[in-house]
């Protein structure tokens, strides 16, 4: 083993020792157990009803129906709590960047005075805040309580995105590029939307993905802030109160006798929430890794 | 260097005069506009919740308002030291928190270690993605996903243990078994993820070192301790120190989506009690003074962690 390796000129690709065969399955035990809970998730989402309750579906969907997906679609308070989390998504994210970019790229100039006071008022928000209940009574004087403006304004300055981007401009961006278009007589502004955007497409569509994964996940500041709209709550809030609160039927329920084992549609409201996250995260791993790099860079 | 280039972009300036702030307002006025926008927004959403901590020192009452309210020193302090709650979500903060540090801090180093080791890029690169999969998932549906696996009535595990002769058991459902539960799904969450840090850190080894260690006669494992470990040392060392300060914290989403009637032991932690008291029974003061509580412990921590980091010749973090 060792003599075959011991050959730097010798490629080590191909050889399979015991070891390498050990490391091998424990990490794909490991993803499996990442992926299985979802297959079996989805197997029960479109399981017809007997299966279920005779709990006998595995990872392969039994009686195969999608019924409980139509309910899922018939349902309005499900649909329109999507909307909200769309809607509050989209204008977080527009909020957000433009907030990071105003912010990063003066404090990347080296001419700007009072760069390091502003960089200080900034980050020191990263190591302390307010806590949950000053935060509450801010958002309640700003007469914010019940309105989708609650989910959108006051996590939509991220210092640690700041100084992801701040870290990237410094670094990424020619100095004498810069220099010469303000030879050329170019204004900050013009800099800043003419150069400096275009160049940062790249990390700009990171922190975008930054923010709209964060936005689209969280639900305490939803369930602190979206009382007593209940229309109003984005589509993880109304998962919670769905699954597992428990607290809440299904809209359809009350109409019609519902013959539907709540497991199945549980599982399937469960698949319906993933989907959109499961949709976009193939094409959207490769910049949140590069975004945890960059953030890692200040240490 | 900066009245080089004032002079260069202006040159109307006198390089004799130290410039004033004017100056700098007229030339860079700009960058002042643009940053203003994001500094009203730190003010109105981050300093201004900051002047509601006084109320931790008053006594707060809806009708008398803000200022109105009387002071009262730190007799809410006292008063919240001694409530058996307080207690007992300090016990469970601390208890699951470093129960956490000790799993879920640990299972990223090792997966990431392993990931090293294997040479087949495309075997690399479909573990992570699957891996990586867990963290983008928010905890309302990792609950829920936990829910329809793990429950005691039809959890799909517990049918396999019944398939197999065993008996059924209350995973979600009982305070232990909830403990360890709420801790497995807290590393399987975490576990892919952490890896990307120490795996970045590990891509800049140089791979002679390696070649020489082989030559030298060094196994894998003798390779793994004295090569890839070290490499990422100093990684971990500022993750931990930032995994420290958060040792009163803990994530207040994780346990809201995972709990259940059944399990009230562990599931009343510092945030969950702030929460409680503050928005569930308006008792603003004293929710207040908690959360206060919990921000200057994990301050504390955080310092106290750098501090003894940089004795050990590390290069800590503040």
């Amino acid at each position: 083993m060792r003599a075959s390796t011991g050959n730097p000129a010798a490629p080590r690709k191909g050889r399979l020792d015991i070891w390498e065969l050990l490391i091998r399955l424990v990490l794909i035990i490991a993803s499996l157990a990442c992926l299985l809970p979802f297959l079996h998730v989805v197997s029960k989402s479109l399981s017809s009803d007997s299966f279920v309750i005779a709990n006998k579906v595995f990872l392969w969907p039994e009686g195969i129906t999608i019924e409980a997906y139509k309910k899922i679609f018939a349902d309005a308070s499900i649909l329109r709590s999507l909307y909200i989390s769309v809607i509050v998504t989209v204008l977080f994210t527009i909020l957000g960047m433009v907030l990071t970019i105003c912010a990063a790229y003066p404090l990347s100039r080296t001419q700007f005075k009072g760069r390091r006071v502003i960089t200080f008022i900034f980050l020191f928000t990263m190591y302390f805040s307010g806590g949950i209940i000053p935060d509450y009574m801010n958002i309640n004087n700003l007469g914010l309580m019940d309105t989708i403006w609650s989910l959108v304004l006051p996590l939509s300055f991220s210092a640690f995105n700041l100084l992801i981007m701040k870290t990237s401009l410094t670094s990424s961006i020619p100095v004498s590029l810069e220099e010469s278009a303000r030879i050329d007589g170019a204004g900050h502004f013009r800099i800043l939307i003419s150069i400096v955007l275009p160049l940062s497409k790249p990390i700009m569509a990171t922190l975008a993905l930054f923010y709209a994964v964060g936005r689209w996940n969280a639900y305490q500041d939803a369930l602190f802030y979206i009382k007593h709209e209940t229309d109003l709550r984005p589509l993880q809030l109304k998962l919670y109160y769905l699954v597992i609160q428990a607290s809440e039927s299904f809209q359809l329920e009350a109409t019609q006798v519902s013959l539907s084992n709540p497991e199945v549609l549980k599982a399937s409201v469960v698949v319906f929430a993933t989907l959109p996250i499961l949709c976009v995260y193939p094409f959207v791993q490769k910049y949140f890794v590069q975004g945890v790099m960059l953030g890692a860079v200040k240490e | 260097m900066k009245v080089a280039s004032a002079s260069k972009t202006n040159h109307t300036a006198l390089l004799s005069k130290k410039q004033g702030i004017g100056y700098y307002l007229q030339r860079d006025w700009q960058l002042y506009l643009l940053v203003l926008f994001p500094l009203a927004f730190v003010i109105v959403f981050k300093y201004l919740p900051m002047t509601g901590l006084v109320i931790a020192f008053k006594d707060y009452k809806i009708a008398r308002g803000f200022w109105g309210s009387e002071w009262v020193g730190f007799q809410i302090f006292q008063e919240i030291f001694s409530k058996p709650d307080f207690a007992r979500a300090v016990r469970n903060t601390l208890l699951l928190n470093i129960l956490d540090l000790c799993f879920s801090f640990t299972m990223p180093i090792v997966l990431a270690i392993l990931l090293n080791e294997v040479k087949s890029v495309r075997f690399k690169r479909v573990n992570q993605t699957l891996l990586y999969l867990p963290h983008f998932l928010s905890w309302v549906i990792i609950g829920a996903i936990g829910y329809q696996l793990l429950s005691e009535g039809s959890g799909v595990v517990n049918n396999l243990i019944e398939l197999m002769g065993g008996n059924r058991i209350p995973f979600l459902q009982e305070d232990t078994h909830w403990l360890i539960s709420y801790l497995a799904i807290g590393v399987w969450q975490s576990m892919g993820w952490g890896t990307i840090i120490y795996l970045a850190a590990m891509s800049g080894i140089n791979p002679e070192m390696y070649e020489a260690a082989t030559v030298d006669g060094a196994g894998r494992w003798r390779k793994v301790w004295n090569i890839t470990v070290p490499s990422i040392r100093a990684t971990i060392v500022t993750l931990l120190i930032m995994n420290l300060g958060k040792v009163m914290e803990g994530s207040f989403e994780r346990i809201f989506a995972l709990q259940n009637k059944a399990t009230t032991e562990f599931t009343t932690t510092i945030p969950v009690l702030v929460y409680r008291w503050g928005i569930e029974s308006g008792n603003f003061s004293r929710a207040t003074a908690l959360g206060l509580f919990q921000s200057v412990i994990g301050i504390i921590l955080v310092i106290t962690a750098d501090r003894v980091a940089k004795k050990l010749g590390e290069d800590g973090i503040l």
